[in-house]
């Protein structure tokens, strides 16, 4: 059941992606080019996606449990420091330099074009650098 | 139909589906932590992951068979620039602890600090990135 839900939100989250645009770089270089040709559409994805899930998030936390699960598991980081401003950034120039955000990528994969498969392998790359390299470093200080 | 109401009906879908999951699962709907579960694999957690991943690809390809106009884009794309972009992402959502769906829907719904702070630098950077590169 667990791996059932996980496919199926899965499933109707890349939907939302593909039908709202998002799958599209051309659209992502055009939402940020806000100073040049503006495709301003992008940002209903946002309010739209935003606008459901905050309503329904304090619905669903007020509950004791989760269906499938005996405790909640939000993250509870709250401090602001350099890892997430210096990760932030670099997301946002490669997510400017390519159009892709991780979500779309990953679900672009079937349209089985070779830049894809590019941007998620060096993502992966990318991903593995961190954990295996870079991490043990920083916790190290 | 109208770009800004697929935009919107599109959102509404995203928001919806990170519901379910949160209902059922207690879970936020974050793409590049739960993509980071195949390349760290722990043990209790990497089947969801890789079902989540499966299912994003399955729906992706579901919608593009149903509408092949909202195919990507993949003309003219430069592959070092593509692979470059690749490895900034990944470092930088696994450095930063989230993306566009972690911190950009989940975080800013729950009204977390963080992600609003994610979210603002990760656009930044971005429009500032399409300025210098366009």
């Amino acid at each position: 059941m667990k791996i059932f839900i996980a496919l199926m939100s899965a499933i109707l989250f890349a939907a939302g992606l593909a039908v709202s645009g998002m799958m599209d770089p051309a659209n992502i270089i055009g939402f940020l080019d806000i100073f040049g040709d503006w495709k301003p559409a992008l940002m209903l994805v946002m309010v739209g996606a935003i606008a459901v899930h905050m309503v329904s998030y304090k619905f669903i936390v007020n509950r004791k449990s989760p269906l499938l699960d005996t405790k909640f598991h939000i993250p509870t980081k709250k401090d602001i420091d350099l890892k997430l401003i210096i990760g932030s950034a670099l997301f946002g120039i490669g997510w400017g330099l390519g159009g892709f955000c991780p979500g779309p990528a990953v679900a672009s994969l079937a349209s089985w074009e070779s830049p894809i498969f590019t941007f998620v392998g060096s993502m992966l790359l990318g991903i593995a650098i961190y954990h295996y390299l870079v991490k043990p470093l920083i916790s190290k200080g | 139909m109208n770009e800004y109401v697929l935009a919107l009906i599109g959102g509404g879908l995203i928001g919806l589906s990170a519901s379910i999951f949160l209902l059922f699962k207690g879970r936020i709907f974050g793409v590049s932590g739960i993509v980071a579960g195949l390349v760290v694999p722990k043990k209790s957690e990497f089947p969801w992951k890789l079902a989540v991943t499966i299912g994003l690809i399955l729906g992706g390809w579901a919608t593009l068979k149903v509408f092949p106009s909202l195919s990507p884009t993949i003309e003219g794309m430069d592959p070092i620039r593509v692979a470059i972009a690749g490895a900034l992402v990944g470092f930088g959502t696994q450095l930063g602890g989230g993306c566009t769906s972690g911190h950009g829907v989940c975080g800013i719904s729950r009204l977390s600090v963080r992600s609003i702070l994610a979210t603002v630098t990760f656009m930044t950077a971005g429009i500032l990135t399409v300025y210098l590169t366009k």
